[in-house]
């Protein structure tokens, strides 16, 4: 099937199979290759994109379901420099092979986005739909937790 | 962990998604979130010929709150309800329980009628449905019908839907602001399927229990209602005893299955702990 839909601020298109994740049109498709895919069956988070704003798996989603849609994935929330939430990250050791970080970039990026002000416990329920099989989950919420005021200062990104 | 082939529609109306599952004779299957439904076909325990996605279909992803209750739109997702402040007095009960529902990505797609159609007998949305005495409003090529919860859920991920029906609504009956009511869940991680829960409520009438409600998931093949439970609290008053009592009835009214993540007696034992609890929390 012929789709077309909004990645990173790009109009692109591409022919698929009904059958192909978003994840998998992403990565094979347009060579976007930060959307990571560990379990592909919806528990570890590395897929999350945002899809019109909001944090999804995209796994769990066809690609044929975003037709029309705007796509972000962690590619499209920096430029040549590092967000602040990005150096957050950075700043305290909240990564160390790095698979997990593209999901937790963009689940927190979401979040604050909606929520600039959300505290320890929500950022902790929502990041809990993530895992990360190294760094620990503490400097991942410390990092979270230091880049919300980058957000209420912006708005958003 | 691929998807088997399958064919895609995204069909404008509801009677034009009813033709197009009628059309494959059991072999097309709803898709709205996908939450479930993908992982399904991810493991290919599921493989229609058709997908048939209904995200083009109008006025089914409505919340209307009225003096007859709460009508949930098929393509409610979690999210709305997390963010719908009147249903924490018009449904309280509701609004706890989807608390309970998986995690921020999966809510942000999840929704009401992908969950009671797929009927996982662990899920929150159908044990709402099946204790509330939730009514289901079905479209089909026959027309539309309407099912009460008791005779939607017929198995482990089984319900009354024919091949060619879709779900629309799930009407949950009004509540009255003075009801009492719990839901309890326990699951080793947050968001995790629940091993067991229950779910709860009852009116008060001269201080004796009236209309009480008992249901639990995650002890049967469907979300079930403790009938026996409820007849204990029915017409009495609140005790530390009449707690007990209906504790005991619940261990013994229910059989659940074995399987990797606890034996049956245990999650026996999980109802009997969860109902003490609930019990006790609603009448705080």
């Amino acid at each position: 099937m012929q789709i077309e839909f909004n990645l990173n601020g790009q109009t692109v298109s591409a022919e698929v199979e009904p059958r192909t994740t978003l994840a998998d049109c992403i990565r094979n498709n347009f060579g976007q290759t930060g959307t990571h895919l560990a379990c592909e069956h919806g528990v570890c988070g590395a897929c999350t994109v945002l899809v019109n704003g909001e944090a999804v798996r995209s796994c769990l989603l066809l690609a044929v379901q975003v037709q029309g849609d705007k796509v972000v994935t962690v590619e499209g929330l920096s430029g040549d420099e590092l967000t602040p939430l990005q150096a957050a990250f950075r700043k305290h050791h909240a990564l160390q092979c790095g698979f997990c970080t593209p999901g937790f970039i963009t689940t927190a990026h979401a979040l604050l986005s909606h929520e600039p002000d959300a505290n320890e416990e929500r950022i902790r329920d929502v990041l809990s739909g993530n895992l990360c099989r190294c760094s620990g989950y503490i400097p991942i919420v410390e990092a979270v937790l230091e880049a919300r005021s980058s957000y209420r200062d912006s708005g958003s990104k | 962990m691929k998807p088997p082939i399958f064919e895609y529609a995204s069909p404008s109306t509801v009677a034009e998604a009813v033709s197009l599952l009628a059309s494959r004779n059991g072999n097309a299957k709803v898709i709205s979130g996908g939450q479930s439904l993908m992982p399904m076909l991810a493991f290919r325990l599921a493989a229609p010929e058709l997908l048939v996605d209904i995200k083009h279909l109008k006025d089914l992803g409505a919340i209307r709150i009225g003096e007859d209750g709460v009508r949930l739109g098929a393509k409610v997702r979690w999210c709305d309800i997390e963010r719908d402040a009147r249903l924490t007095v018009s449904h309280p009960l509701l609004a706890e329980a989807i608390k309970h529902v998986a995690h921020y990505q999966i809510r942000n797609r999840g929704t009401v009628g992908g969950s009671v159609a797929h009927a996982d007998p662990s899920a929150e949305m159908p044990g709402i449905a099946m204790t509330c005495d939730a009514r289901m409003t079905i479209v089909g090529s026959a027309g539309t019908r309407v099912e009460a919860a008791a005779d939607f859920f017929t198995g482990p991920l089984q319900t009354s839907l024919e091949p060619d029906e879709i779900l629309t609504e799930v009407h949950l009956p009004a509540w009255p602001v003075s009801r009492r009511w719990a839901f309890l869940e326990f699951a080793r991680r947050k968001g995790d399927f629940a091993m067991a829960g229950v779910a709860l409520y009852y009116d008060l009438d001269g201080g004796r229990i009236v209309n009480a409600h008992v249901g639990a998931i995650g002890v049967a093949d469907r979300p079930i209602r403790l009938t026996e439970v409820e007849a204990v609290l029915n017409g009495n008053k609140m005790s530390d005893k009449l707690i007990a009592t209906a504790s005991a009835k619940a261990r013994q009214s229910v059989d659940p299955p074995t399987d990797i993540h606890a034996p049956g007696a245990y999650r026996a034992a999980l109802i009997a702990t969860l109902l003490g609890r609930g019990l006790k929390k609603s009448a705080a």
